[in-house]
C-alpha cells in the first residue's frame, strides 16, 4: 500500500503545484475586471434583466431542443436575436467577435469562467438576416415568468 | 489442491523499466498528438469525408476486441474447471480491463467533440449499437472488477458459488460485447463489404486469438515466473493449441465471410477490391493477415521447440498474431470504406464528392501515435496494476515478501 | 399563444414549462415576426412559429432528370450559398450537402446527370445508429443533425447508403445564420429546414425553377400539393430502393 500513498502524494504535490502556479499567475495579471456589459437595443431585453441573468442558459438550451427537434421558431430566444441587440462595437467601429474580450456573452463568461460553446457553430457578429427580439413590453410580464418559475421549480 | 501463491510485480528488472519508459514516451506523444487533431480539426489527419473512420479505430477497435479475448484464460479456469490456467486467470482479468481502457481512450479522443462525452451518457439512443456498446463496455469493467475481487478477496475466493458465477457472468458478457463490437460494422446494410451477422463471430474468433497473444507476452514479459518455472512444458503446449485452433477459426470465418460475398455478383466488386486490385488492401490481407498474420505463426507453432526455443516460437507467433489481427482490422474498417458505395446500380458514376471513386486515405503521424498510445496506456495500466497489487502467480512454494492467498 | 400555461400545470421546469411561460408575455410581439416569416412562394403555408411541426405533412422532393442537364450545378450553388458551405481547398474534406453526379450507361454511352443529397428517409439508418440521438427525424420527416448534442463519432456517416453527410475538419468562421456549423460535428441536407418553416421551397428547388425547374418540393401527404400531382403523373423512383428506406426525395427518369 506505500505504493498507493506515494502515488496519491504525487498527485497531491502536483495539483498543488499546478495551483499555486495558476494563483501566482493571475496576482501578476491582475484579477480578471468585473464586467459591465454593454446594455441592448431596445428598452428591455426579452425578460428584467436579474430574471435573464439567472435563466438566459435554461431559456436558450430550451430553445434549441425545440427548434431542432419540433420546429417551434419562437423567436425570442433565439440566439441570433442575442447576438444582434447585444452587439459590442470594436475600436474599429464594427462589432466584435467572441474572440474579443469585450463580446457580451464572452465578458461575463470569462468572469464567472463558465465555458460556452455556442460560437464554435454560431456566429458570434450580428447578421443582417437575425431577428431581433426586444419586448417593448417587459417588466411587468417578465415578473409573471419568473413567478411561474419559482412555483414551478419546488 | 495446493495454495498458488501471488506477488506484486517487481520492478528492479531494467527490462520492465525500459518498457515502462518507451510506453510512456508513446502515451505522451500520443496524447499531444490528440490535443493537436483537437485543436486544428481532423483536416490534419488522413481521415476525410469519405474514409471517415481511420487508423484510431483500427488500434481502437483492435484492442477493444482483444480485451475480451484476453479473458480467456480466466474463464478457461473458472468456467471450464482447467485448474492449469488458474494461476494466471488474475492477471488475464487485470490484462482485459488495461485493454478495454487503451482501446475506449483512443474511440474517445478520436471523437469530434471529445469534449462532450458526458453527452454520450445523458443522451442514449437505443435503437444504436454504439449506445449499447457504451453500457457493455462499463458493464464488462464493473464485472471483470468483480470477477476479480471474487478471485482475490479472503473470504470471498473461498466461496466456490460465488466465484463460478461471476466467472460465467464475465465469460457471457464478453462474448455479448464482442458481438456488439462486430455488429458496430455487421449492422451497417449500406455498406456491403461488412454488412452480416458473420461480422459477429469473426470478431468473437478474433478476440480468442487476439487476446490469448497478449497474454502470453505479458507473461513472458512481466515476471521470472510467469516467463520460467511456472510456464511448463504443458502450459506452453495448452497456449500453443489454443492459439491454433483460435487462428484457424479466425481464418476459417474470414474465408467464408469474403467467398460468400464473392458469390453474390453485387458484392463481387468490392470483394475483388479487397483481395485483388485495391492497391493496399489486398497486400494487408494477404501479406498483413494471411501469411504474417496466420500462416507463419501456424507454421511456427506447428515445429514449435521444446524450453527456450519453443518459448520463442510461442512469443514470436504471438507478435505476429497481433500484426495480423491490426492488418485484418485494417482491411475490414478502411477496406470497407475505400470502396465506392453503390447509389446507382448498373451506372458508371463521377461526382465532385468522390462517387464512384476509389476513396483516399492516407494515415498521418497524429492518428499513428494516438493509436499506438492506446496500445501504450494499456500495458501501463497493467504494469502499475501488477505493480500495486498481488495479481502475478509465483508458484506454490512459500517464497519471502510474498503475498499469500489461498 | 393560448396554451401558455395549459397542459404542463404543475410540472417541473422543463423545456416547454420555460418556454410556454415566456411566451405568455411575448405574444404579442411575435406578431412582427409572423409577418416576417409569412412572405415567400413556396407550395406550404407557413406554419405559425410557436407549432410544432407534425406528421401531417411529409415534405419530399421530386426530381426529373430529364429536366436536369449536365452542365448546370445551380442548385448545387444555391445551396452552398444559402447554408454558407465554404471551400476549404481539400475536395475530400469540404462539405457537400448537395452535388451533382454523372451517371454514364455502360453499354449505350448515354450520361446523364442527378443531383443527390439527404434522402430523407422514413426510417434513417443514420437517426439508428447515432448513440446520442443527434442524428433524429422530425415529425415531418425531414432528417437533421441537433449539433448541440453531436459528440462527432461519425458512425451515421458510416451508416448512410446515400453518402449524404458531412463531417466539418476545420474550423469555421462567419457561419450563416440558418446554418450554424462548427469544427467536430457533422451535418447534411437539411432541406432548408428554416425556410420550409417559413413557407419556402429549399434554396436548390427556387434555384432550379429558374433553370430546367427539375426540382419540384412540396408535401407528399396533400393530394392537391404540386408534387403529389406530379408523381401521380408518372412513375418515380427511389435510390437503393432495396434498402426499403422510404425516402422523402424521389426521381423521375431514372431508368
Amino acid at each position: 500500500m506505500r505504493a498507493l500513498r506515494t502515488l496519491f502524494a504525487a498527485l497531491l504535490f502536483l495539483t498543488g503545484v499546478a495551483g499555486g502556479a495558476s494563483a501566482w499567475a493571475e496576482d501578476a495579471a491582475g484579477r480578471t475586471p468585473e464586467p459591465h456589459p454593454a446594455h441592448g437595443k431596445g428598452e428591455h431585453c426579452v425578460a428584467d434583466t436579474a430574471f435573464m441573468r439567472r435563466n438566459h442558459m435554461l431559456m436558450m438550451y430550451a430553445h434549441r431542443t425545440e427548434v431542432l427537434h419540433e420546429g417551434v421558431r419562437t423567436p425570442q430566444f433565439n440566439i441570433s436575436g442575442c447576438v444582434n441587440c447585444h452587439a459590442v462595437k470594436g475600436d474599429d467601429g464594427k462589432p466584435v467577435s467572441f474572440a474579443s474580450e469585450k463580446h457580451f456573452c464572452r465578458s461575463c463568461h470569462s468572469y464567472a469562467a463558465v465555458q460556452i460553446d455556442c460560437f464554435e457553430c454560431h456566429n458570434s457578429k450580428p447578421q443582417e438576416t437575425g431577428k431581433a427580439a426586444a419586448a417593448e413590453n417587459g417588466g411587468e410580464d417578465a415578473a409573471k415568468l419568473a413567478a411561474f418559475l419559482r412555483e414551478n421549480k419546488k | 489442491m495446493a495454495q498458488i501463491k501471488f506477488r506484486r510485480l517487481d520492478v528492479r528488472s531494467s527490462l520492465l523499466r525500459a518498457m515502462v519508459l518507451v510506453n510512456a514516451f508513446i502515451v505522451a506523444a500520443g496524447l499531444s498528438a490528440a490535443l493537436y487533431m483537437e485543436t486544428m480539426g481532423h483536416a490534419v489527419t488522413g481521415m476525410n469525408n469519405q474514409v471517415v473512420w481511420g487508423l484510431p479505430h483500427v488500434f481502437a477497435v483492435f484492442l477493444i476486441v482483444s480485451a475480451s479475448g484476453a479473458l480467456n484464460v480466466a474463464s478457461v479456469s473458472s468456467v471450464f474447471h482447467r485448474l492449469a490456467y488458474k494461476p494466471f486467470a488474475r492477471l488475464s482479468g487485470v490484462l482485459a480491463l488495461s485493454l478495454l481502457a487503451g482501446g475506449l481512450m483512443i474511440l474517445v479522443l478520436d471523437l469530434g467533440r471529445p469534449d462532450r462525452l458526458l453527452v454520450a451518457v445523458t443522451n442514449n439512443n437505443f435503437r444504436s449499437i454504439f449506445a449499447w456498446n457504451i453500457y457493455l463496455y462499463s458493464g464488462f469493467f464493473v464485472i471483470v472488477t468483480g470477477y476479480l475481487f471474487s478471485m482475490m478477496d479472503r473470504r470471498v475466493s473461498k466461496m466456490k458459488d460465488v466465484n463460478q458465477a461471476f466467472g460465467w457472468t464475465a465469460f457471457a458478457w464478453r462474448l455479448v460485447l464482442t458481438t456488439g463490437t462486430g455488429s458496430i460494422f455487421g449492422f451497417l446494410a449500406a455498406r456491403s463489404a461488412v454488412f452480416g451477422g458473420i461480422m459477429a463471430p469473426l470478431f468473437i474468433a478474433s478476440s480468442l486469438v487476439y487476446g490469448l497473444a497478449f497474454t502470453v507476452l505479458v507473461l513472458m514479459t512481466m515476471s521470472y515466473e510467469t516467463r520460467g518455472r511456472l510456464c511448463t512444458a504443458e502450459m506452453l503446449g495448452k497456449f500453443r493449441g489454443l492459439l491454433a485452433v483460435f487462428a484457424l477459426t479466425t481464418l476459417f470465418l474470414t474465408a467464408i465471410s469474403h467467398v460468400s460475398r464473392l458469390y453474390g455478383s453485387q458484392t463481387a466488386g468490392v470483394e475483388r477490391f479487397l483481395l485483388v486490385s485495391g492497391g493496399i488492401y489486398p497486400v494487408m490481407f494477404w501479406i498483413g493477415q494471411v501469411v504474417i498474420g496466420n500462416l507463419i505463426p501456424l507454421a511456427l507453432l506447428a515445429f514449435m521447440g521444446e524450453g527456450a526455443s519453443g518459448r520463442r516460437s510461442l512469443v514470436l507467433a504471438s507478435l505476429l498474431f497481433l500484426v495480423g489481427g491490426l492488418a485484418q482490422m485494417y482491411v475490414v474498417i478502411i477496406g470497407s470504406q475505400a470502396y465506392p458505395l453503390t447509389i446507382f446500380p448498373g451506372f458508371e458514376v463521377s461526382s465532385s464528392f468522390f462517387d464512384g471513386a476509389i476513396n483516399p486515405y492516407t494515415p498521418t503521424l497524429p492518428e499513428a501515435l494516438l493509436g499506438m498510445a492506446g496500445i501504450s496506456v494499456a500495458m501501463l495500466i497493467a504494469a502499475l496494476a501488477f505493480y500495486l497489487l498481488p495479481f502475478l502467480p509465483q508458484g506454490e512454494e512459500e517464497a519471502e515478501g510474498a503475498y499469500v492467498t489461498p | 399563444m393560448s396554451s401558455c400555461s395549459g397542459g404542463d400545470g404543475k410540472a417541473a421546469v422543463d423545456r416547454r414549462g420555460v418556454l410556454q411561460a415566456a411566451g405568455a408575455f411575448a405574444g404579442t410581439v411575435l406578431a412582427p415576426g409572423v409577418t416576417l416569416y409569412a412572405f415567400g412562394g413556396g407550395d406550404a403555408q407557413a406554419r405559425p412559429v410557436d407549432e410544432p411541426a407534425s406528421a401531417k405533412q411529409r415534405w419530399g422532393m421530386l426530381i426529373d432528370l430529364n429536366k436536369c442537364s449536365s452542365g448546370c450545378t445551380a442548385c448545387v450553388t444555391a445551396c452552398k450559398d444559402y447554408n454558407g458551405l465554404k471551400s476549404t481547398g481539400r475536395p475530400e474534406i469540404d462539405a457537400q450537402w448537395i452535388r451533382k453526379v454523372s451517371l454514364k450507361d455502360p453499354n449505350t454511352g448515354v450520361v446523364r446527370s442527378a443531383p443527390v443529397m439527404c434522402q430523407h428517409c422514413a426510417s434513417p439508418p443514420c437517426v439508428d445508429v447515432c448513440p446520442t440521438g443527434a442524428s433524429m427525424k422530425r415529425a415531418d420527416g425531414i432528417v437533421l443533425v441537433d449539433k448541440h448534442i453531436c459528440i462527432g463519432c461519425r458512425y451515421c456517416m458510416m451508416a448512410c447508403p446515400f453518402k449524404a453527410r458531412s463531417f466539418i475538419h476545420e474550423e469555421e468562421t462567419d457561419q450563416k445564420v440558418n446554418n450554424p456549423s462548427g469544427k467536430g460535428t457533422v451535418e447534411g441536407c437539411t432541406l432548408c429546414v428554416d425556410r420550409v418553416d417559413a413557407g419556402q421551397n429549399p434554396a436548390c428547388v427556387d434555384a432550379c425553377a429558374k433553370e430546367g425547374g427539375a426540382l419540384v418540393f412540396g408535401d407528399l401527404n396533400d393530394p392537391e400539393s404540386e408534387i403529389s400531382k406530379a408523381m401521380r403523373a408518372q412513375p418515380s423512383a427511389r435510390l437503393r430502393a432495396d434498402l426499403e428506406l422510404d425516402q422523402g426525395i424521389h426521381y423521375v427518369n431514372l431508368k
